[in-house]
Parts: structure tokens; C-alpha cells; sequence
């Protein structure tokens, strides 16, 4: 019998290396399964099929679920076809009209260059939510990929992939985003996105790497193995559909501090870069303003704020929904 | 205890290295240092050679590398470029930023557990949903737009506290920066707390406690809140070295000469040695935190045994 | 229960914090007997404290202080006055016989006699000691050997420096340069004493100088505390007892803190805090012109910019570029919009001249789209224009400058602003020609010579020049005109080579930089010298 989950692994599961990013994490331990001493694994003997049902139920009658998730439907949509509501250029600014307020046609008046802020914070849910949705799914790819082979492998393998996820961890994230973006002179959003998940995907894997170890031990799981099934069908069939939950609780709130990181970024200057229309810019650009022109800051800022905000009630109903302890 | 102690120790090795070496890695690709030295003028070529050779820039990536380190170990972490050194900049630094994270551990326990203790044991009263929202709030607004709010708030318009702090840090000037490094943590600590504690409510050892008859009070700080801090202590211990490292921004904002201002003057003059020299001592301090919080898990929850 | 007994310690602790809140307090002393301490607003110095390796403004605030040379420019009028010097004498515009004053002493007693001159130049001269300024050094004779351009030096010291006796000294050069004598205000022609020789380590960490102050301490990277040398030898001693030097990040704070009283000078008031000064400050604020233009430099290396009539895309740039409003706007008139490539400090005796660029420089959209059709359209069909974006807010005013041209232009896309993270890699950069498209180039004059604002920047392969800008007719006029023993001969010369600018327009001059300040209720008599520093002996603390 190899050694069971090692609690100090486990405990390590919560740790953040700096930034937001990894806070998310920390709340998933709660949830992540297999706590030692704890109740077995979320559902022992029940098919998987029945965990993410059972979830659907319960979340669309959940309040939450539903204002979060209309909010982040809107904002996809209007990502997707900004023109719909906002007929005006984000990029037509005169400077005549610099730090005005509000006026007919330009409800949340003009920002230091004079150009319409309505415009531009409605333009801005591109940059954000795309940044904040390829940033997550890279990580969760990564990063369940790397965690579930060093969970399900165990040995060496794992022995050498925890170790590269310490040292990832241990890289501040701010600091490492400040020196490896500002060597960046393309203004697209890949370069933050990359950085992102090079810095991002070892919370993924910890928490993957501790749930497939959890779910390897199930007994459905161990009686394939005797009736040998290939490593590659166990992980999929098996293994997987079990592991995750926790996966997917995390990405969710992840995604809204992703989207927050980039404002941070931006406000030190390596974030985001024009023409590229973004949240981040124009909140560290009016955060100058803060004294004369609040109303540059506050839409933005708002936005921004209401869109983290949505992604993590979303997580937060989602992990409620497949905790089956707090049912 | 001592041979899982040993083993931990014997793990953190390749960890310090390869998180050194990546960061060395990640300063190098920055560049060219020099040419910033010599402000809108071109460097003159010999001089530049010159100094460039003075700081080993001429030498392959892994033998800096390797003469940094072997450096690092007889205590010689290398000289900025205006001329100092760098365990100079570190004497001065750290204790101020030490402050600072202590100031901000504080508010963390403090009114994160208090207000997780208050919500976990009323979940789903009002004052619940307020405070759920209120760390929802904390959590989606960036740092540094609540630390510019509350410097002009409470440093220009009400005069409560300086803008900014003076060299000296001392603990008082080092509160707000304190409160605003440590908003998101403490709203996570809050939510954290909470969900502990209303899980282990309906826990069996707490439902015999009660039947025994003990005092209410007994039952929530000998009984329910030891054993729901674990998660808690876990976060609040790695969240160390978050909290030091995570500092650039709040130390930017009150202008205090820590270690996440090092690390930012560094960067913008891509001085390796203060950049690398102050991250190697951060991720010392992230491997020793880790080592102590699983040690206090046992401590915590005498179930957990380690070999 | 070590969780309990670890939240009540955390109680006391923050019970104490807040009892040390309210005990709390600061404010420095005062007085209008002349001891006050003035506070100020400081940037890490980039470069170790040396005269010879200090090229920027923050270092320079120190050396100011500090250190006086043979000659120093009048914080009023820029013009060279004899400091230490008694007399610098030449028959042939090329060598040159130094006679000191007596009487002058650094701080540690140490007499200033020839030698401090003659070691000092030869230190910051010499290639082994990696001085950054040792080019001020370029005209000596001798320079080539002790600080070739490649390989080790051949010699000690500049052959062309001979100490005569203890208050004499000779300068030979390697060519005529009428006007040498006055570039001697540059702090890199300081004298050393001998400590910084015995002992360097230590002179770094506390420096020693002649001027009107001494370093009482320095905390590397955060605080440097100058006090009033009552020994100082020369005529402008410090009006206060001090100056406590402090440094910020983020000049946003540091205004923050003036307002709050925390501080009593900030000499960059951030572009944004502009449009406040008025209300927050009053008549405490000072807006002085300095010598200094930014403008926009084109890279000649890359043949779509160097071709015949890119000059035309160029010029109608620069008329796409509503200047008057931008100045006024985003910098609250704390620029003047460029007519030339100099400076108005300069004077009109100097070599500035308000029509050279003419009517390149004024904003007119309809001539601007023509004349940019005329010259083929922007290469690529899009103009970058690259800036550093950790210091100097450049990102307000170039998103300005390309809003102004997208709009006079009609597309949306003619012009975006490129930041490059560190001020370092976009410097190295530029001097490596690796930039396409334009880039901000700030020019602050080391000394008042119109021969300092034009040939570095545009002369053949000078020092500056990181667009290999290149015009034979150019040079030949800089050449002449350096040659010129008459000084208004000289600056005739000097204007015609300017002429030639404005026909090919290698750089676009957007506008001169106004040294800008603001001050507390504390202290009075604050002035900026053209180097837009803070004339910080004249202070008067109240």
C-alpha cells in the first residue's frame, strides 16, 4: 500500500506564493477531498454521473447562480459585439473635451484625453474577459494535466513535478510579472495571458494532483485496475470525472482574480497596451485623476469590480453546489 | 517528527535552486542593463565594455549563475549599479517590511477570524450576508485603487494619517498600509473562518461538548475554534511570503523603502543582483514558512502524525 | 489553546499600534534663525555619487550641494561665473592656463589646489574606473590613451593636463574650442580630495566636497541628511541649516505629502496634479523655463524613414500635432510649444531663435494630411512612437500627441503609443537602433551652449544621435562653428547648421520643459535653476 495523501502536501495545497491569484486556492482546501482523518473522498460509491446532476439541481435554484450568471452572459456578450450598445470609437478622443463631466450623449462623461469613457469601459470587457477566461483555461489545462499525472503516477514522477511546482509557487507573482512583462513590446493580450499561466498553473496542479490521488483510491477505481483497464482509461473514465470538481471551483474564482491582475499590471505599467482597450489601462491611467476626476476611475473600476465579483459568487455557488457536505 | 522534518529540509533544496536560477533566468531575458546607466546619451563603447565586464554581464548565463551563487553562500550578495550593496539595501529594507507583514498578520487574525467566528456562527442572518458581501467587495477591487482612496481620504482630505511614511516605518505610520496590504487576505481569512466553523459546528465532538453541558464560550474557543483555524493558520502562514513579496504595490502607493521598493527600483534598472538577492531570501522565507505551518498542523490537530 | 492565547497577543499589539497613533505625530524644527531643515523630494541616485559618473538630475541635486567647480552657472541667467577659478586664460582657443582662488577648503580641511583639479579629471577620464561622463573629457589631449575606445588604456593620466604650481594648473586640448571654459560648470569637473582617493569605499558612503553642504548621513536608497557647512568658503552659503533629501517612487506621493505638510519641496509636480496646483498651493508654485525640448526622433537606419520625401511625412506630422493644446491640457502650460531645436534659455544672444522651425511647428490639419500624402504616407501605415513607461508620466502626453495625429489625419490608426517597460531596455534600445518607428528623446543641456543642444543629437555618429541622423553639409557648419574663436561669429554658425534641421526635420520638436515646483507654507526664496534643480542654499526655512 503506498503511503496515503501526505498531509503536509495537502496543507501546501493553500499555499499562495503572492498575489491574488492563489488566494482562491486556500478556500478549496476545504473542499479538497481525502482530508486526512476526515470522511472518505466526496462520493464513494456513487456514480459520477449522479455528483454533477445532483450540482445542476441545485444551482439553478440558487439565487446567486443565476445573477452571476446572467451578469457574466451580458458581459461575454457584449465582449463579443461591444458596437450593440456603444455606437461610438473608443479610440476618437479629443482633447478639448478632456476630464468633463457627464453630458447628453456621453452619460459617463470623458477621461483624461477626452475621449468617451462610456465607450471606452463598454470596449474594455474584451481585453478583461479575455484575458480572464484564456488565462483560466490555460491554467486549468496545465495545470490538472501536470498535477493529475503527478497524482496518478506517484513515485519519481511526482516526486519531480511537486518540486517544479514549488519552485513556479515560489516566485512572487507581481514581481514576476513586472520583470517578464516589460520586456514585452507586443500590444496584443497574449504575452499577459502567457505570463499568467506560467506563473498560475501550480495552484491548478496541486489542488488536481491531491483529488486524483483521493479518487485513485476509490474502490470503483482499484477494481479496474484489478479487471485491467490501461492507465489511459482509468484516468479518463475513472479518475477524472471525479477530480475535477475541486479543479473547477478554483478556476472559477481564479478567473476574477485573473482579470484583477491585469488592472494591478497596469498599474505598473506593464500591463496591457494601447490600442488595446482594457479596464486595467484606463484605471491606472485615471487613477492619477483620482482627486479632479473620480467619474474616470469610478465606471471602469466598477466594471472591473462587478465582473470579479460575478465570477466569484459563480465559483463560490458551483463549490457549494458539489460540496456534498454542505448539502 | 525529525526524520519528516529532515526529509522536508532535503526537498527544499532543488526547490531554492531552481526558484533562484528561474528568476536569474527571467531578469536576464530584461536585457541590457547598461545602456540605462548612461541616460539619454549613448554609453561610450569602452565604458560599457568595461562595465559590463566589472558586473560578469560578459560571461554565459550559467556561469553568472553559478559565481552568483557560489557568492550568495560566503554572504556576498553583489552591489547595485549606483554602487551599494546589496546586504546594505537588504539591513534596510527588511526590517521594514518585516513590520509591515506583521502589521497586516495582525489585522488578518484579528478581524478575520473575529468577523469568520461572528459569521460561521450566525450563517444566514443579516449580518452574515453583510459581511459576505462587504469581503466580496474587498476581494474584486484592485490593492492599489483602495490603498489611492484611502491615502486620499484619510491622508489628504481628513488628515487622519500621513500620506506616506517616513524612513523610519514605525508601526503606527505602517496601519493603513498595514490594512490595505492585508485587505484581500483578511477577506479571504473572513470567508475562510467561516466556512471552517459552520462545518465543524454540526461535527459530532461539538454536539457531545454541548450534550456534557459545557459553558457556550468553552465550546466555541476550546472545542469548535481549534479545530477550524487549521485551514485558517495554514493560509495565514504561506500568505507570509505572499505579504513580503506582494508588497510592490502597497509600498509604491505610501512610499515605504521595503523590500517590494527594492525590488521595483531593481527591476526598472535591471540590477540582477538586487533583483535576484532579495528573491532569494523571499523564497527562503516562503520554504521556511511552509515547513512551519505543516509543523503546526500536527501541533493543531493531534490526529495528523508525521513520519 | 494557542490559537486564543495568539489572538489575545495579536489584541495587544494592535492596541499598542493604535496608542502609538494617537501619541503619534511629526513636523521638523524651524525657526527664522537660519537652522531650519527643509524637506525634499529625492529620487535614488542612478549611479554612484561620483561628479564624473552622475548624468542625471537627482545625482546632480547632491553634487549641487555638494561640490563647486571652477566655473558655475547663475541659477538666474545660466551664465558661467568664475567660482573657484580666478582666471582661465588662452591665447589660441587651445590651451588654456587655470588659476584657483585662494582660500577654498572641503569639508574634511583639506585645502582645493591644482592637484584637486588635475587628479580628479584624470580619475574621471581614465577607462578602468568606468565614469560615465568621462567624454567631457573627449577634448582633453591625451584622452585617446587613457581611455581608448577599445582595449586597455595605454596611459595613467591626460596628457594634456600639467600642474604648475599649488594654484595653477594647464589644459591642453586637442582642438579649438572657443567656448570650453564655459562648460566647466559641469559637475563632472569638480575637485576631489584626497580622501576620495585613500579611502573610496568610504567617501561613497558619506561623500566630502567644498560645497556649501555636508552629508551628516546617508541611508543608501532612501534618505540622504545634508547640514550647513559653516566653513564654506565661497559667497552663496545656505540661507537654512539643512536639507533632508527623501526619496519617493512615485512623484504622485510625493505631492500627497507636501499637501499633507510631510514635506516642504517637491521639485516634479506629476502632470495629473497639475490642474490642482492652483487650489492646493497657491502662489507656492514655480513654473521656470529649463533647458530642456522633447521631441520626436525618426530612425534614419531604417530606409522607409530615410528616403527622398519621408522628410514631407515628417513635416506634416509635425503640423498634425496641435502643440498649444497638449501644453495646455495635459501639462497645464508647465511646457512652451518648440520653434526650435535649442532652447529658450539660451537667450537670444545664446543661439535660440523663435522662427527656425516656423510654420512646420504649427498645427494645421488640412496642410498636415497633405503634405503627409505628398511624402507617400507613414511607412507601414502606422507611426509608433516608443516611450519608457516606469518614470516621467510620458504615457498622458504621447497617446496625446497620437490622438492629435490620428484626428488630423482621419484614421484612427495612424499613430499608437509604444511603452517599453524599464527606461534601461528602451534606452538600449534606441542606442542600439533596434526601434522602428519614432521615439520620445528628452534633451536636458549639460551646459548653456547652443553647441550642446545640436551636436549631440545631430551631428554624425555623435553620442545622442540614435536615429545615425547624417547631413555633410551639418556637420561641416558645427565644425566651423566650433572653430570660431568669436562667441556671436560662432552662434551664427550654429543657427545655419539649425537651418538644415528644419529643411530635413530629423527629429520633431514638440516643446520645452519648464522646470516646475512646489513648496510649503514652511520655507520661501525657492527657485529652480535651468536645470530645472531646486536652488536649495538660497532657501529660507521660516
Amino acid at each position: 500500500m503506498p503511503e496515503p495523501h501526505d498531509p503536509a502536501e495537502g496543507a501546501i495545497a493553500g499555499t499562495g506564493a503572492g498575489g491574488a491569484m492563489d488566494l482562491a486556492a486556500s478556500e478549496a482546501t476545504t473542499l479538497a477531498p481525502g482530508e486526512p482523518g476526515g470522511p472518505g473522498g466526496t462520493g464513494a460509491g456513487a456514480p459520477a454521473r449522479s455528483l454533477w446532476s445532483d450540482a445542476w439541481r441545485d444551482l439553478r435554484r440558487n439565487p446567486v447562480f443565476i445573477v452571476s450568471g446572467l451578469i457574466i452572459l451580458f458581459l461575454v456578450l457584449i465582449s463579443l459585439w461591444p458596437s450593440a450598445i456603444a455606437s461610438g470609437d473608443p479610440l476618437d478622443c479629443d482633447l478639448a473635451n478632456a476630464q468633463k463631466g457627464s453630458s447628453p450623449g456621453h452619460p459617463f462623461g470623458f477621461d483624461g484625453q477626452g475621449c468617451d469613457v462610456y465607450t471606452r469601459t463598454v470596449y474594455g470587457a474584451r481585453a478583461s474577459v479575455t484575458v480572464g477566461v484564456c488565462a483560466t483555461l490555460g491554467v486549468a489545462l496545465l495545470g490538472s494535466v501536470l498535477g493529475g499525472l503527478a497524482g496518478f503516477f506517484g513515485g519519481a514522477w511526482d516526486a519531480i513535478l511537486s518540486r517544479i511546482t514549488d519552485v513556479f509557487f515560489a516566485i512572487p507573482v507581481v514581481l514576476g510579472g513586472l520583470v517578464l512583462l516589460s520586456v514585452v513590446t507586443s500590444n496584443t493580450v497574449w504575452p499577459v495571458i502567457g505570463f499568467m499561466v506560467l506563473l498560475g498553473w501550480p495552484q491548478i496542479s496541486r489542488i488536481a494532483r491531491g483529488s486524483v490521488i483521493t479518487a485513485k483510491q476509490n474502490d470503483y477505481v482499484q477494481a479496474a485496475r484489478a479487471l485491467g483497464a490501461s492507465n489511459s482509461r482509468m484516468l479518463l473514465r475513472h479518475i477524472a470525472p471525479n477530480a475535477v470538481a475541486p479543479v473547477i471551483v478554483v478556476a472559477t474564482i481564479a478567473l476574477g482574480t485573473y482579470i484583477a491582475l491585469e488592472a494591478t499590471l497596469s498599474y505598473l505599467g506593464v500591463g496591457l497596451k494601447p490600442p488595446t482597450v482594457s479596464w486595467g489601462i484606463d484605471i491606472s491611467a485615471a487613477s492619477q485623476y483620482i482627486r479632479n476626476a473620480p467619474h474616470m476611475l469610478l465606471w471602469p473600476a466598477g466594471a472591473l469590480a462587478i465582473t470579479v465579483l460575478a465570477f466569484i459568487m459563480l465559483g463560490d455557488a458551483v463549490r457549494d453546489a458539489l460540496d456534498p457536505k454542505l448539502r | 517528527m525529525g526524520r519528516y522534518v529532515i526529509r522536508r529540509l532535503l526537498q527544499m533544496i532543488p526547490v531554492f535552486f531552481g526558484a533562484t536560477l528561474l528568476i536569474f533566468l527571467m531578469v536576464n531575458v530584461m536585457g541590457d542593463p547598461i545602456a540605462g546607466l548612461c541616460g539619454d546619451r549613448k554609453c561610450d563603447p569602452a565604458t560599457a565594455a568595461q562595465l559590463k565586464k566589472e558586473f560578469g554581464l560578459d560571461k554565459p548565463v550559467w556561469q553568472q549563475y553559478a559565481t552568483y551563487m557560489g557568492n550568495v553562500f560566503t554572504g556576498d550578495f553583489g552591489t547595485a549599479f549606483n554602487g551599494q550593496k546589496v546586504t546594505e539595501l537588504m539591513s534596510t529594507a527588511f526590517p521594514v517590511t518585516i513590520r509591515l507583514t506583521l502589521v497586516a498578520i495582525v489585522f488578518e487574525i484579528v478581524i478575520g477570524i473575529t468577523l469568520g467566528v461572528v459569521t460561521g456562527l450566525r450563517r444566514g442572518k443579516p449580518i452574515d450576508t453583510v459581511v459576505l458581501l462587504l469581503t466580496l467587495i474587498v476581494i474584486s477591487v484592485p490593492t492599489f485603487v483602495t490603498g489611492l482612496l484611502l491615502q486620499l481620504l484619510l491622508g489628504v482630505e481628513w488628515g487622519v494619517i500621513k500620506p506616506s511614511v517616513s524612513s523610519e516605518a514605525t508601526v503606527d505610520e505602517l496601519i493603513v498600509p498595514g490594512l490595505v496590504l492585508a485587505s484581500v487576505s483578511l477577506a479571504y481569512v473572513t470567508r475562510l473562518t467561516r466556512t471552517s466553523i459552520a462545518e465543524n459546528r454540526r461535527a459530532d465532538y461539538v454536539r457531545t461538548a454541548v450534550a456534557k453541558g459545557l459553558p457556550r464560550r468553552r465550546v466555541i474557543t476550546r472545542h469548535l475554534l481549534r479545530n477550524s483555524l487549521i485551514p485558517v493558520v495554514t493560509f495565514i502562514g504561506t500568505d507570509v511570503g505572499a505579504l513580503m513579496g506582494g508588497a510592490i504595490v502597497t509600498e509604491r502607493i505610501f512610499n515605504i523603502h521595503g523590500v517590494g521598493f527594492q525590488l521595483y527600483q531593481g527591476i526598472l534598472r535591471q540590477s540582477t543582483q538586487t533583483v535576484v538577492g532579495f528573491v532569494t531570501v523571499l523564497v527562503l522565507v516562503f520554504l521556511a514558512a511552509n515547513l512551519i505551518v505543516d509543523l503546526l498542523y500536527a501541533v493543531l490537530d493531534p490526529r495528523i502524525r508525521y513520519a | 489553546m494557542r490559537g486564543a492565547t495568539q489572538a489575545k497577543w495579536a489584541a495587544c499589539a494592535v492596541a499598542v499600534a493604535l496608542a502609538a497613533t494617537a501619541c503619534g505625530g511629526g513636523g521638523g524644527g524651524g525657526g527664522g534663525d537660519g537652522s531650519g531643515i527643509v524637506g525634499s523630494s529625492w529620487g535614488d541616485p542612478q549611479n554612484p555619487l561620483e561628479p564624473a559618473n552622475t548624468n542625471e538630475v537627482q545625482g546632480g541635486k547632491v553634487l549641487d550641494m555638494l561640490v563647486r567647480g571652477l566655473k558655475r552657472y547663475d541659477p538666474k541667467t545660466g551664465e558661467a561665473k568664475d567660482m573657484i577659478a580666478e582666471s582661465i586664460d588662452t591665447k589660441d582657443s587651445q590651451n588654456f592656463t587655470v588659476k584657483i582662488k585662494d582660500g577654498w577648503k572641503f569639508s574634511n580641511g583639506e585645502a582645493v589646489t591644482a592637484k584637486s583639479f588635475v587628479d580628479a579629471w584624470n580619475y574621471g577620464a581614465h577607462l578602468k574606473n568606468n565614469q560615465k561622463n568621462a567624454y567631457f573629457f573627449g577634448y582633453i589631449e591625451g584622452y585617446d590613451k587613457v581611455h581608448p575606445e577599445k582595449g586597455d588604456a595605454s596611459a595613467e593620466t591626460l596628457s594634456g593636463l600639467k600642474v604648475v604650481d599649488e594654484k595653477t594648473f594647464t589644459v591642453k586640448l586637442t582642438q579649438k574650442f572657443s567656448t570650453w571654459p564655459d562648460t566647466l560648470g559641469y559637475p563632472a569637473y569638480a575637485p576631489l580630495p584626497k580622501a576620495f582617493f585613500d579611502n573610496h569605499d568610504a567617501w561613497l558612503s558619506k561623500p566630502i566636497g567644498n560645497g556649501p553642504y555636508t552629508v551628516k548621513s546617508y541611508q543608501k536608497g532612501s534618505k540622504m541628511e545634508l547640514r550647513k557647512w559653516d566653513g564654506y568658503s565661497g559667497d552663496d552659503k545656505a540661507q537654512n541649516g539643512g536639507v533632508d533629501l527623501k526619496v519617493y517612487t512615485d512623484n504622485n506621493t510625493a505631492y500627497t505629502d507636501l499637501m499633507a505638510g510631510n514635506l516642504d519641496l517637491v521639485d516634479d509636480v506629476p502632470a495629473s496634479q497639475l490642474k490642482n496646483v492652483k487650489s492646493d498651493l497657491g502662489d507656492r508654485y514655480i513654473n521656470t523655463p529649463a533647458g530642456i525640448i522633447q521631441t520626436l526622433a525618426f530612425p534614419f537606419y531604417d530606409k522607409k524613414w530615410d528616403k527622398a520625401g519621408s522628410e514631407k511625412v515628417r513635416q506634416g506630422l509635425s503640423r498634425a500635432i496641435n502643440r498649444e493644446q497638449i501644453t495646455d491640457t495635459i501639462f497645464q502650460k508647465t511646457r512652451t510649444p518648440a520653434k526650435d531645436w535649442t532652447s529658450p534659455v539660451l537667450g537670444k544672444d545664446g543661439g535660440y531663435s523663435d522662427s527656425v522651425c516656423g510654420d512646420w511647428c504649427e498645427y494645421d490639419a488640412d496642410e498636415a494630411k497633405k503634405l503627409v500624402e505628398e511624402g507617400g504616407g507613414i511607412p507601414g501605415g502606422t507611426l509608433k512612437i516608443s516611450y519608457n513607461a516606469d518614470t516621467g508620466s510620458h504615457k498622458e502626453w504621447v497617446d496625446a500627441v497620437c490622438n492629435s495625429i490620428n484626428k488630423a489625419l482621419g484614421k484612427s490608426n495612424a499613430c499608437v503609443g509604444n511603452p517599453i517597460g524599464t527606461f534601461a531596455d528602451f534606452r538600449s534600445r534606441a542606442s542600439q537602433q533596434k526601434l522602428d518607428g519614432a521615439w520620445r528623446a528628452g534633451w536636458q543641456m549639460d551646459y548653456p551652449l547652443i553647441q550642446n543642444f545640436l551636436e549631440p543629437n545631430y551631428y554624425t555618429d555623435a553620442s545622442s544621435n540614435d536615429g545615425k541622423y547624417s547631413d555633410k553639409e551639418f556637420d561641416k557648419l558645427i565644425n566651423e562653428a566650433n572653430g570660431e574663436t568669436d562667441t556671436a561669429k560662432a552662434v551664427t554658425k550654429f543657427q545655419d547648421a539649425e537651418k538644415i534641421l528644419a529643411k530635413d526635420m530629423p527629429a520633431i520638436p514638440l516643446w520645452y520643459q519648464n522646470g516646475s515646483a512646489g513648496y510649503s507654507d514652511r520655507v520661501s526664496d525657492v527657485s529652480l535653476n535651468q536645470f530645472s534643480v531646486p536652488v536649495y542654499e538660497a532657501i529660507k526655512v521660516n
